[in-house]
């Protein structure tokens, strides 16, 4: 099974890579010649402890992040030829920590998606508008579309972000921890329609998840930082092992298949709750 | 943050949906023809006194040749100039307002003033000298000297404020202290100056429209005339920029250059303003604000902002030469308005809009 996927993986055309990057801080470098590539129509989704430099990836994927030394593409071409517009049209963007702009109402937040897609010449349409209320329907949001964003509960005003990002209808989408501030079922909920958009228009996502298992559950393909580099990368199987857990977690765990899915589930171990023996 | 319904139930927020938004529109054209309204009024009011209708002959080419010496050659300049001082400087406190997010970061507490005064007060009192040395430098060098020290002073801020992006507390606490220091150094050269000069300097610096004449109207003129429609094109950016720098470059928006464009403009505004005028006080705070409440809309509208700068300033003029006594400065007019207002602002202000 794992051969014929891996397979498949590799003859994928890549719609975004990073080649060979050094990609650093002022105060400190998080990854020196990294490469990831990430297959088009994929969910992919990074994960890793606290400050592995996942967001750090991230947003050198969606060019917030200009690498030191190597080179990304998106589409099999160099990002920094590109143009920020040409950039934005084919390659969204939620970055970990937005800011939400006063007094705006959740439609006028969702609506601000479209300006790649705008211009002096070209200023509102009706497919800025469909656009715009086709995502506030797939997020839940058309009933307080009208309510101002500030004064959103932090799930409401995730959501709301999330729409502005499907709003922007690019065929790739990146998403920093999106599942944040959500309870357990919007979560789900949140995730099924990443796996909506993926199916229905072929949307390439990359995203950052800290729940394993939900990540295992939702992705076709987990890729695993630590220490600066890529610690495992590969089926939702074939990455979490207790292994790979142990080596970027510092964590015990027990990996078993998820009941309702298949899929691992992961069971973390202490002192107080070790295996069970068999 | 902690009186969200309080918002919500401002009866002057905008009303939800996107496009057409009319009361811009509407808000815009009004505040124009109330600006134009108050320059003819400006136009009739003094010593010797005409009606409105009279200076709208005279400009339209009609009246005695008496009537078009003191419309034309005398009352024209100083009115225009209002017009273009408030316009200048209501948009580039439009401008800076909605780049910092803040409503206190107007070019008058950021430092751009403040630089743009110690640049004309050095031309006025260092190239003294002889009177035709003077006149030289009043005519062109104090536009260029004011332009110069408000760039540079836009620059050092900037600089120091940026942290890998621009924060707005931090540019206006730097900003408060680069006008607290330049301040400084410009009561030091009027305190050192020939007594004309002080005199000159002095007079400059609680902005007067009474020195103004064709030669000072002219460049500030050309600059509003230039500048307006770059920061107009710059309006969309600005809109998507209240998203921060992430989201803004997320969505297509070449941050630096937009963020250039729009500071870049506002410094020349306000330059050419208090090269024209001395520093009108608190005009680049007040109409943007005033704008923002009476279009509704979550930032200030940049055109609204300028025309609603025009009326202020053509207004204060208007009445400090018919009904206020001792023919006070117009900056005196507008710090009288503006002071209150600011007060009030800051009491009002929820914590979120002051601190971040
Ligand atoms: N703006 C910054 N300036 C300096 N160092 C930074 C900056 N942002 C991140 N870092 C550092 O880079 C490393 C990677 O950070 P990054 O934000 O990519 O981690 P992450 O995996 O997304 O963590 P988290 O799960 O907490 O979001 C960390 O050591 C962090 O301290
Ligand atoms: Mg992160």
């Amino acid at each position: 099974m794992t051969t014929t996927q891996a397979h498949a993986r590799t003859t994928a055309p890549t719609a975004l890579a990073v080649h060979d990057v050094t990609l650093a801080y002022d105060s400190a470098t998080v990854f020196e010649g990294l490469s990831v590539s990430v297959a088009e129509g994929e969910v992919t989704t990074l994960v890793g402890a606290n400050g592995s430099g996942k967001s750090t990836l991230l947003r050198a994927f969606g060019r917030l992040l200009t690498p030191r030394a190597g080179s990304v593409s998106l589409r099999g071409r160099p990002l920094r030829e590109l143009r920020t517009r040409e950039v934005a049209r084919q390659l969204a963007i939620l970055p970990q920590k937005p800011v939400t702009p006063a007094a705006t109402t959740v439609r006028d937040l969702v609506s601000r998606g479209r300006h790649p897609h705008q211009s002096l010449l070209r200023p509102w349409s009706a497919a800025d508008a469909e656009a715009v209320d086709a995502a506030l329907a797939a997020t839940r949001l058309t009933d307080i579309a009208d309510r101002d964003a500030a004064a959103l509960s932090g799930g409401q005003l995730q959501r709301a972000w999330i729409a502005l990002v499907l709003a922007q209808q690019a065929p790739v989408v990146l998403l920093d921890e999106p599942t944040t501030f959500l309870d357990l079922a919007h979560q789900v909920d949140l995730l099924r329609l990443v796996r909506a958009v993926n199916a229905e228009r072929g949307t390439t996502v990359v995203m950052v998840l800290h729940d394993l298992t939900l990540a295992a559950r939702y992705s076709d393909r987990l890729v695993v930082l630590g220490e600066g580099r890529v610690v495992a990368d590969g089926r939702p199987w074939d990455v979490l092992t207790p292994e790979t857990l142990r080596s970027a977690f510092g964590l015990d765990a027990l990996v078993v298949p998820d009941p309702a899915s298949g899929t691992p589930l992961v069971v973390p171990l202490d002192a107080e709750h070790p295996a069970p023996s068999r | 943050m902690s009186a969200p319904s309080a918002v919500a139930a401002r009866p002057w927020r905008r009303v939800p949906g996107r496009p057409p938004r009319r009361r811009v529109v509407f808000v815009t054209v009004g505040c124009l023809l109330a600006a134009l309204a108050v320059g003819v009024v400006g136009l009739a009011a003094g010593s010797s006194s005409l009606t409105a209708g009279d200076a709208v002959r005279t400009l339209l080419g009609g009246g005695s040749p008496g009537e078009h010496l003191i419309v034309v050659g005398l009352r024209l300049p100083r009115v225009l100039g209002a017009l273009l001082v408030g316009t200048a400087l209501g948009l580039a406190g439009a401008l800076t307002q909605t780049f910092a997010r803040n409503p206190l970061a107007t070019p008058d507490i950021i430092g751009v003033t403040s630089g743009a005064s110690l640049g004309a007060v050095m031309a006025i009192v260092l190239a003294g000298g002889t009177y035709q040395v003077a006149a030289g430098t009043l005519s062109l060098g104090m536009p260029a000297a004011a332009a110069v020290g408000a760039l540079l002073t836009a620059l050092v801020v900037y600089g120091l404020a940026w942290r890998g992006g621009i924060d707005s507390f931090r540019i206006i606490l730097i900003g408060i202290g680069a006008t607290a220091t330049l301040s400084g150094v410009t009561s030091y050269l009027v305190a050192r100056a020939q007594i004309t000069e002080a005199a000159n300097a002095a007079q400059w610096l609680v902005g007067s429209l009474s020195g103004m004449s064709w030669s000072s109207v002219r460049p500030l003129l050309v600059v509003v005339l230039l500048v307006t429609p770059v920061a107009l094109a710059q309006s969309r950016d600005l809109e998507v920029s209240q998203l921060g720098d992430d989201v803004t470059s997320g969505l297509g928006v070449a941050v630096q250059r937009h963020r250039l464009l729009v500071l870049g403009c506002a410094v020349l505004l306000t330059a050419a303003a208090v090269s024209a005028s001395g520093p009108v006080e608190f005009v680049a705070f007040l109409a943007p604000q005033v704008a923002q409440r009476l279009a509704a809309t979550a930032r200030p509208p940049l055109l609204a902002s300028a025309f609603v700068g025009a009326l202020v300033v053509a207004g204060a003029d208007a009445a400090s030469r018919t009904v206020l006594p001792g023919q006070l400065p117009v900056g005196i007019v507008t710090a009288v308005v503006g002071a209150p207002y600011l007060i009030w602002l800051l009491t009002r202000l929820k914590e979120r809009e002051t601190v971040s």
